[in-house]
């Protein structure tokens, strides 16, 4: 059965008097345990598409099915505990919370979006703390690691509550292009691990080789998909 | 709840500045209503004990309309032997009495055979005014801290004008309720100081002689002073010794006593009301400026954290959860200010209360400033601070936990 199935979304958005269509209908199925990514210029619809299907947004037509719901049809508390169930973020600019530790912000969604006894909460922590090779930064405030490390510790904030599906926009626009590979490399190294689809947006052209499934947005459509070892016209 | 202390503590750290400077706002705050109420109401409480325990008693009760024409202590205005006997059968069953008093209350001429001026007297059972009025004694100046039959207590006014000292030898002459004058010899016991109030510059004779100068037969007092057991029992047991005498009726079918406590006694209760007023609008700024601080410093930390709360919403937090935790920030500046406030304060209090302020009330002087925190007083201020504290995080807080996550995430 497939993790997400979208069919045929479009998201108008209204820019002074002006409607933008940012995405027109776009089509496309994902499987459990992939490693997708979504490319394209500036204003091509990525960012636009990664927040219908991460419930932050709604769409203006389609239909978007996401481990089986219909999130299009949630209300506002409904899509805030859909996110805490199924999905992790990472963002371009890591957004870790600044007054928490490396654990803490780890360990932050299991304190307040998810009930989990303080043991397993530990245990969780401590392996994707070692999973992400940060274990020996875990007392250290965001303000104290490097870019390359946040995301690392944003990468295992977003796998600790087991989610199904990981939606990273951009996360390596803020890195240089070695830690960049890196961090592409651990989010894989984290699908294998722990089976997680993960979804990321990026126009970065040295690390869209890395994904399994590439998707090629333009002007809100998908112009191409691509799998590694073949290419199909969209 | 826990973990949103924790986050919220940190938060308040990470803007130490901000944090410590509103605190103090609200610590100045909390500062100044706890002194002012401390410092007043312990006057208020140490003027109302002066005089309900030197001179008023907790409450009293007259014949029907004495009160009326207290000025010229009708003598025709007295409670006749069997409404006494009633009323005394009828305190002497209520456990809330400590003791009561009864008294003849009367004006006439008071002589030294080389001058002569007025006085206002009282005729007391000397034990039974004592145990009414305890801190009586405490009042006489100069002599013997008793009072017998044939001696007087001077008002220290009258005493210095009349060049009259303890042990000297007065005239009182009176006239009686049927119009016939009457003298009798009296040795000064002691010399009494005044309070501020009516009946504050009264002498105290004994009351048989009272009796005897006015040529009663039968006891016909004017007043009866009552002590209660506990203080804060006064409004009940008015209402309810209210409520027993009102079926005493004279003949005419009027009720025949009336009961008041002391504050329809005496205007110092009209200062005490401007006091509690006073108090009252101590907090209501008190709560302008805990509300007016703390909004301001929750709208500015939801306005500085938009993108910190995009994340927290886009993972997962539900919009009452992030309501909780700036409520629960606002609370917690709240209750450092409280907390800071009311350590301060008693601080303050206890160098007031060394350094031994004194000072002046009416005729009265060398009154030592003695403040007490009121744990109601703490708890009430402490309760206020924190209550608006958290109703003032309340807006901030709720367009925090409404915010869309997308638009959040996109905030410079």
């Amino acid at each position: 059965m497939s993790l997400i199935v979208a069919e045929n979304i479009s998201k108008d958005y209204q820019v002074g008097e002006v409607t933008v269509r940012a995405l027109n209908g776009v089509s496309f199925e994902v499987e459990p345990a992939s490693f997708i990514s979504f490319v394209g210029p500036s204003g091509s619809g990525k960012t636009t598409l990664l927040n219908l299907i991460g419930c932050l947004d709604k769409p203006t037509e389609g239909s978007l099915m996401v481990a089986g719901t219909d999130v299009f049809g949630l209300d506002r508390k409904e899509a805030a505990s859909f996110r805490g169930d199924n999905l992790g973020f990472i963002f371009q600019d890591f957004n870790l919370i600044p007054v928490l530790t490396v654990f803490e912000n780890i360990e932050y969604p299991l304190l307040m979006v998810q009930k989990v006894s303080s043991e397993d909460r530990k245990k969780r922590v401590m392996t994707l703390l070692e999973a992400v090779g940060m274990i020996d930064q875990k007392d250290k405030y965001p303000d104290q690691i490097s870019g390359g490390q946040k995301q690392r510790v944003a990468v295992a904030r977003a796998l600790v509550t087991n989610p199904k599906l990981v939606l990273a926009d951009e996360p390596t626009a803020n890195l240089d292009h070695k830690t960049a590979y890196l961090v592409i490399e651990l989010m894989k190294k984290m699908r294998d691990q722990f089976q997680t689809t993960f979804i990321f947006s990026t126009h970065d052209q040295k690390i869209v080789g890395e994904a399994e499934i590439l998707y090629t947005l333009e002007d809100g459509q998908i112009t191409g998909e691509q799998k590694k070892g073949g290419k199909k016209n969209g | 709840m826990g973990n949103l202390f924790k986050i919220a503590t940190r938060n308040l750290r990470r803007y130490r500045r901000r944090t410590i400077l509103t605190a103090s706002l609200v610590t100045i705050g909390v500062v100044f209503v706890l002194l002012f109420v401390s410092i007043s109401g312990s006057f208020k409480n140490m003027m109302i004990g002066q005089m309900t325990d030197s001179m008023l008693g907790h409450l009293q009760v007259h014949r029907k309309g004495f009160l009326a024409s207290i000025d010229t202590l009708p003598l025709n205005m007295n409670l006749k032997p069997q409404g006494y006997k009633k009323l005394a059968d009828i305190l002497s069953k209520q456990p809330e009495v400590e003791a009561f008093s009864p008294r003849i209350k009367f004006g006439g001429m008071f002589s030294t055979f080389v001058e002569t001026t007025n006085i206002r007297l009282n005729g007391v059972y000397p034990e039974q005014e004592l145990k009414t009025v305890p801190l009586l004694p405490s009042r006489i100046q100069n002599g013997q801290k008793t009072l017998n039959k044939g001696e007087i207590l001077v008002p220290e006014l009258l005493a210095r004008g009349m060049k009259v000292n303890v042990g000297d030898t007065v005239v009182i002459v009176a006239t009686n309720k049927d119009g016939s004058v009457n003298g009798k010899q009296f040795k000064v016991a002691g010399i009494l100081e005044s309070v501020t109030g009516p009946g504050g510059r009264d002498g105290y004779i004994h009351i048989e002689d009272a009796m005897e100068t006015l040529r009663m037969e039968e006891m016909e007092v004017s007043e009866v002073a009552i002590r209660l057991k506990d203080f804060s029992r006064l409004y009940a047991f008015t209402e309810k010794l209210d409520g027993l005498l009102s079926g005493e009726l004279s003949k005419q079918g009027k009720p025949v006593f009336e009961v008041h406590n002391w504050e329809k006694l005496s205007p110092f209760y009209n200062i005490a009301r401007l006091i509690d007023i006073m108090s009252f609008f101590m907090k209501i700024m008190l709560i302008a400026v805990v509300l007016i601080s703390i909004m301001n410093v929750m709208i500015m930390a939801v306005y500085e954290r938009i993108r910190e709360i995009g994340t927290i919403a886009a993972i997962g937090t539900l919009p009452r959860k992030i309501l909780s935790m700036f409520l629960v920030e606002g609370f917690c500046l709240g209750a450092m200010g409280a907390i800071a406030g009311n350590i301060l304060g008693a601080i303050i209090i206890v160098i007031i209360n060394h350094s031994g302020i004194t000072f002046s009330f009416g005729r009265q002087t060398g009154l030592v400033l003695s403040a007490t925190m009121a744990p109601t007083d703490v708890l009430v201020i402490s309760l206020i601070v924190i209550f608006i504290s958290v109703i003032a995080s309340l807006q901030p807080a709720f367009k925090a936990s409404r915010m869309e996550p997308i638009r959040a995430l996109r905030h410079v």
